[in-house]
């Protein structure tokens, strides 16, 4: 099963246009959008945050669907899949907490606080190093993946509960973008003009980044696969 | 089904296909009597024993021990406190029940015999969890009179109670779960708690607050949002424990 030369050129492709997509992101972020009115600089730093949830949720949201069409089919690929997935949702996760702190820190003046927002999302993240922790833990590599795809599709209450708590929950001081809100936050802002075409092109390059994150990530898998597989053949022929 | 990828294995293909057999197999004995049976046989096999319950109650009071001499709060401190001291209590306790549930039926062999018994897999799955979650309540109980002695606030208040079985309803239901994936692990004490912390803190959570609001005897529209999350996570929890538990013990 030798990784085709096409798919890892459409890769290669890829990885440049995510590059050149993150590069310009960046110039939007720092020179086309201007310092905004209340927050000033700090704002800046939003673009990323957001992005870079967008990441995490859709990569958790593709280890769901990897999840139920394993135990479905049985194929290893869908394993993969789920596992790549976590893992570049992870380290999204971790940036979007990163980001948020940094940006927490002029604007509410603290680097953390048990905000409603604030723990979901870092229920979120411990949920997802629990997968990893289980896939470590268990040693038949078929059980192990029957169990992290169950555990990948219940770890996504996680995920919604982090969505849904600014929606219901009056307590959050944390803004919400898109739809509606009960609560009162600090620093939310208006999204408009330039501020609003910065933001889909992050959001855009960010959901990039992550396809070819997650493409990067399944193609190691494989690799290393295939070199264990070497391995055995070059041992059984000594 | 005959669409599939080329990739998989013979091997992939036999499991399949006995999965699809243990699907379609009928069971012989009424749903809810093979439910009631499997909690019933934990029960007996408790009662004779005593092994858990005894050193579940222990924990229990040791662990309000610790809190009040830990925390040394005064009247006010404690009525705020109260209600995160009775769940951490509940969830750590629950916790030593939970992973000897299944670690128990598998150390002797008994698991197996109960995976070919002709009943439903997710028959088991509630008689065992209506099993663990009786314990649970015990416990939940004993404490709350517990707490109400040596914390002198009434913890017995038909709210708190249906706070308490909702809260547990939806611990056991997930954590039944997830023990029965942290049994085939190599270190399957740590692991049981590193996966159900995550998954039971929005159930904690809301427990906590909600019943710190009906301690504080605030108005309904600070209590009932919680109690409302509650429910739903154990509708979501009960129905994902349903769809997925087959998958779980398939073997």
């Amino acid at each position: 099963m030798a990784y085709s030369d096409r798919r890892t050129r459409i890769l290669t492709g890829l990885t440049y246009a995510a590059l050149a997509l993150f590069v310009v992101a960046m110039l939007m972020d720092f020179f086309y959008v201007g310092p905004e009115r209340q927050q000033g600089e700090a704002h800046r730093i939003f673009y990323v945050h957001l992005g870079s949830f967008l990441g995490s949720f859709l990569a958790f949201g593709t280890a769901v669907v990897a999840g139920i069409a394993y135990l479905r089919s049985r194929d290893h690929k869908w394993d993969t899949l789920g596992l790549s997935a976590v893992e570049i949702g992870l380290g999204f996760a971790t940036i979007t907490i990163v980001t948020g702190m940094a940006w927490a820190r002029p604007i509410w003046n603290t680097w953390w606080t048990w905000d409603p927002r604030l723990t979901s999302v870092a229920i979120m993240w411990l949920a997802y190093a629990a997968y990893m922790m289980l896939r470590t833990g268990i040693e038949d590599p078929e059980r192990r993946r029957r169990f992290a795809a169950v555990y990948g599709i219940v770890a996504f209450a996680s995920v919604l509960y982090t969505v849904i708590i600014i929606r219901v929950r009056p307590d959050t001081i944390h803004p919400v973008v898109a739809g509606p809100t009960q609560a009162d936050p600090e620093g939310a802002f208006e999204v408009s003009g330039r501020i609003r075409d910065t933001l889909f092109f992050n959001l855009f390059t960010f959901a990039v980044i992550t396809v070819v994150l997650v493409w990067h990530r399944i193609r190691l898998e494989n690799l290393s696969e295939r070199v264990a597989r070497r391995k055995m053949e070059v041992l059984a022929d000594l | 089904m005959s669409a599939r990828g080329d990739s998989t294995t013979k091997r992939a293909d036999v499991q399949a296909a006995s999965a699809r057999a243990v699907k379609v197999r009928r069971p012989v004995t009424p749903y809810w009597r093979a439910v009631g049976a499997i909690a019933w046989k934990d029960l007996r096999a408790e009662f004779r024993s005593r092994e858990l319950i005894n050193s579940m109650l222990l924990f229990t009071l040791m662990t309000v021990m610790v809190f009040s001499l830990a925390l040394e709060l005064d009247a006010e401190a404690r009525q705020t406190t109260v209600a995160g001291v009775l769940w951490v209590t509940i969830v750590f306790a629950g916790l030593l029940g939970l992973s000897r549930s299944l670690a128990s039926e598998k150390d002797k062999g008994s698991l197996d015999a109960l995976l070919l018994a002709p009943i439903a897999r997710s028959a088991l799955f509630f008689g065992k969890m209506f099993g663990n979650l009786l314990f649970v309540l015990v416990i939940a109980f004993v404490l709350m009179v517990l707490l109400t002695v040596m914390f002198n606030i009434t913890l017995i208040h038909p709210l708190l109670i249906l706070l308490v079985v909702l809260g547990s309803v939806g611990f056991t239901t997930v954590g039944t779960l997830l023990s029965s994936m942290s049994v085939h692990a190599r270190s399957r004490e740590t692991l049981l708690p590193i996966l159900l912390m995550p998954v039971v803190l929005p159930i904690v959570i809301s427990a906590v607050r909600g019943s710190t609001a009906v301690l504080n005897e605030l108005p309904s529209e600070d209590w009932m949002p919680w109690l409302q999350l509650l429910a739903l996570a154990d509708v979501i929890y009960i129905a994902a424990s349903y769809a997925l538990f087959d998958f779980v013990v398939e073997e």
